[in-house]
């Protein structure tokens, strides 16, 4: 998007020389109050609105100068409380475009029925109507009508706003799924900050009149808030947010006051450590306990302190850690591997540690704000892990 | 001699069971100029209702027309266009038509109108035709006012239907009209009846289309 402008006869600048350049294959969330013109710059790409101003280019081709059916045939739309039509079947409802395109009743069907797989909707809905779905299921409807006809651009305008926050957040992991296997270049719309960090490979931050207040990958926009309005719009604790992208991985975790059930009475002496971490045989944990009150060969696990919610270093990220750290009774967190088994425990000094090692390396990494040129990619070797 | 001798008499009344002023060519007669009245209203009334609601644009003139027309008495509008034209089918056409195209109309039009907008934009953003955006999307989820709007209007073609004998037509208004003329009141009960029963049979005839042509998903049924 070239120095793109709406402006409305009545003279409201709903856009104002908006210039973004949106990645393939990745999603790019437009995030802002309402009336930033976040809606109105993704109708501009379908051309559902015609900028006033400025030029929208895909792939280096102007979009003013397609057939505009062609053109919303080759990008998947979804919108606010899906749109579903309620005279046809959910599975009629997603062969709509391979229909309209020539696909033929049977292939479009298979199709669909794929699709519907695809979406985490079960096949027996396949001769339902809309009205007898929820609104999350709807809403997946709505996805995989768009994907149905395999179009690489999928604009979404506020998909998930109208849903309640567990289905929204089923739907955004959903999402992120389903990105990963098929790599869709996504605008997406909200104005849930939260929502856009997130799903965002890319996230443009809106202001009211329609201007560009940042650009940025969600690390960046969290550490480096260009102005005031973007530091507000992102809330109070965007420190402990932006921990979401600090992996867990080069967390210190140490087993030194970790012992089995079944452990002897040497073994329970051996670790200088204010609490003692008691596992089950095969290393899942139990609970904590002071040393004292551990005697061997007879420990009840129902005595024991919770250990309260444990991570997984590699997928959790260090917001995880920490958040496994302050809910612990003993202060410490208990690491563990995808079976469950235990890893090994972190303190919240030791986490305090990899926070600032890795702020260290971040800010190191990614250039400051205000310059020019090629963003960081995902602010390059910070992996980006779920909260 | 109450109402039901009366009916009784004329429905048992084998005279009235033959012939060119038989029930069963009189009944046809009506049932004609019905569906010829219902079909001019409607080939007008249903593309001008679904075209205005569709764009939005027009609103008011349908208002103004519909408001127009049935300020219009059938009656004597009958008699004025009967005299300027002569007796024949055009002067019984032109009110019952008339009477038909305000409820078809404003109905068709307020139909598509209410039709949410979300699919509506949904279909657009996919690229679909603005005619198949019309036919395909806000027609079958708009259908069910449609049709009560072109049920309304038979009905009272039906009812009104009845003034073609009043320029030497046929139809029930026959029995209506001789009986009056000829204070034969069994014959007048009978024909009144008849097109009462026809104006239900209308409604269940419409009742059956909807039944069939209104998708499971609009009925939520």
């Amino acid at each position: 998007m070239d120095s793109v402008t709406k402006r409305y006869p009545d003279g409201t600048v709903a856009v104002d020389r908006l210039t973004l350049e949106i990645p393939d294959r990745s999603i790019t969330v437009l995030v802002g109050p309402s009336g930033c013109g976040k809606t109105t710059t993704l109708r501009m790409i379908n051309r559902m609105v015609e900028p006033t101003e400025g030029t929208i280019t895909l792939d280096g081709a102007d979009l003013q100068r397609q057939p505009v059916t062609a053109l919303r045939r080759s990008m998947g739309y979804v919108i606010q409380n899906a749109g579903l039509f309620q005279h046809r079947t959910i599975l009629d409802n997603i062969a709509t475009v391979p229909r309209m395109i020539g696909w033929g009743k049977q292939k479009s069907r298979e199709r669909a029925r794929e699709l519907m797989e695809r979406v985490g909707l079960d096949a027996s809905l396949a001769k339902r109507y809309p009205y007898q779905l929820s609104g999350g299921q709807q809403q997946r409807v709505g996805v995989a009508r768009a994907l149905a006809a395999d179009p690489p651009v999928l604009l979404m305008d506020e998909p998930f706003s109208a849903v309640d926050p567990v289905v929204r957040k089923g739907l955004q992991d959903e999402l992120l799924r389903i990105q990963d296997e098929l790599g869709k270049t996504i605008v997406f719309v909200t104005h849930d900050i939260d929502e856009a960090i997130k799903l965002g490979t890319m996230v443009a931050v809106m202001r009211t009149g329609g201007r560009l207040a940042q650009y940025a990958p969600p690390a960046e926009l969290l550490s480096d808030p260009a102005d005031d309005f973007v530091e507000d719009f992102l809330g109070a604790d965007r420190g402990i947010r932006r921990l979401s992208f600090f992996a867990s991985e080069g967390l210190q975790l140490t087993t030194a006051p970790v012992v089995r059930v079944d452990a002897t009475a040497e073994q329970l002496a051996a670790p200088d450590a204010p609490y003692l971490l008691v596992t089950d045989v095969e290393g899942r944990p139990l609970g904590w306990s002071e040393p004292r009150d551990l005697t061997a060969g007879d420990i009840a696990a129902e005595r024991l302190l919770p250990y309260g919610r444990p991570f997984v270093p590699g997928t959790d990220s260090l917001r995880a850690a920490l958040d496994c750290a302050v809910l612990s009774p003993t202060g410490w967190a208990v690491a563990v591997d995808g079976d469950g088994r235990v890893t090994g425990v972190a303190s919240q000094q030791t986490i305090g540690e990899a926070i600032r090692t890795a702020h260290g390396a971040a800010d190191g990494r990614t250039a400051g704000p205000g310059t020019d040129g090629d963003r960081p990619a995902g602010a390059a070797g910070i992996a980006k892990a779920a909260p | 001699m109450n109402v039901l001798n009366f009916v009784n008499a004329f429905f048992s009344d084998s005279a009235h069971w033959h012939g060119y002023d038989g029930i069963p060519q009189r009944l046809l007669e009506h049932v004609q100029y019905t569906l010829l009245a219902l079909g001019i209203a409607a080939a007008i009334g249903l593309p001008v209702g679904l075209l205005t609601g569709h764009t939005g644009r027009g609103g008011n003139a349908v208002a103004f027309v519909a408001t127009a027309a049935r300020a219009l008495p059938s009656f004597g509008l009958l008699v004025l266009i009967a005299v300027v034209v002569g007796i024949g089918l055009l002067p019984v056409m032109i009110p019952l038509v008339v009477l038909a195209i305000p409820p078809i109309l404003v109905t068709t039009y307020e139909a598509v109108r209410s039709v949410d907008p979300a699919p509506v934009d949904a279909a657009r953003g996919m690229g679909m035709h603005e005619s198949s955006i019309l036919f395909r999307v806000e027609l079958p989820v708009a259908l069910p006012l449609v049709l009560s709007g072109l049920r309304s209007a038979a009905v009272q073609v039906v009812s009104t239907a009845t003034i073609a004998a009043y320029v030497s037509l046929g139809g029930i208004g026959r029995y209506i009209i001789d009986g009056l003329y000829q204070r034969n009141y069994e014959k007048v009960v009978g024909g009144a009846t008849l097109v009462a029963l026809l104006a239900l049979v209308t409604l269940a005839a419409f009742w059956a289309v909807g039944r069939l042509a209104v998708s499971p998903g609009v009925r939520r049924r």
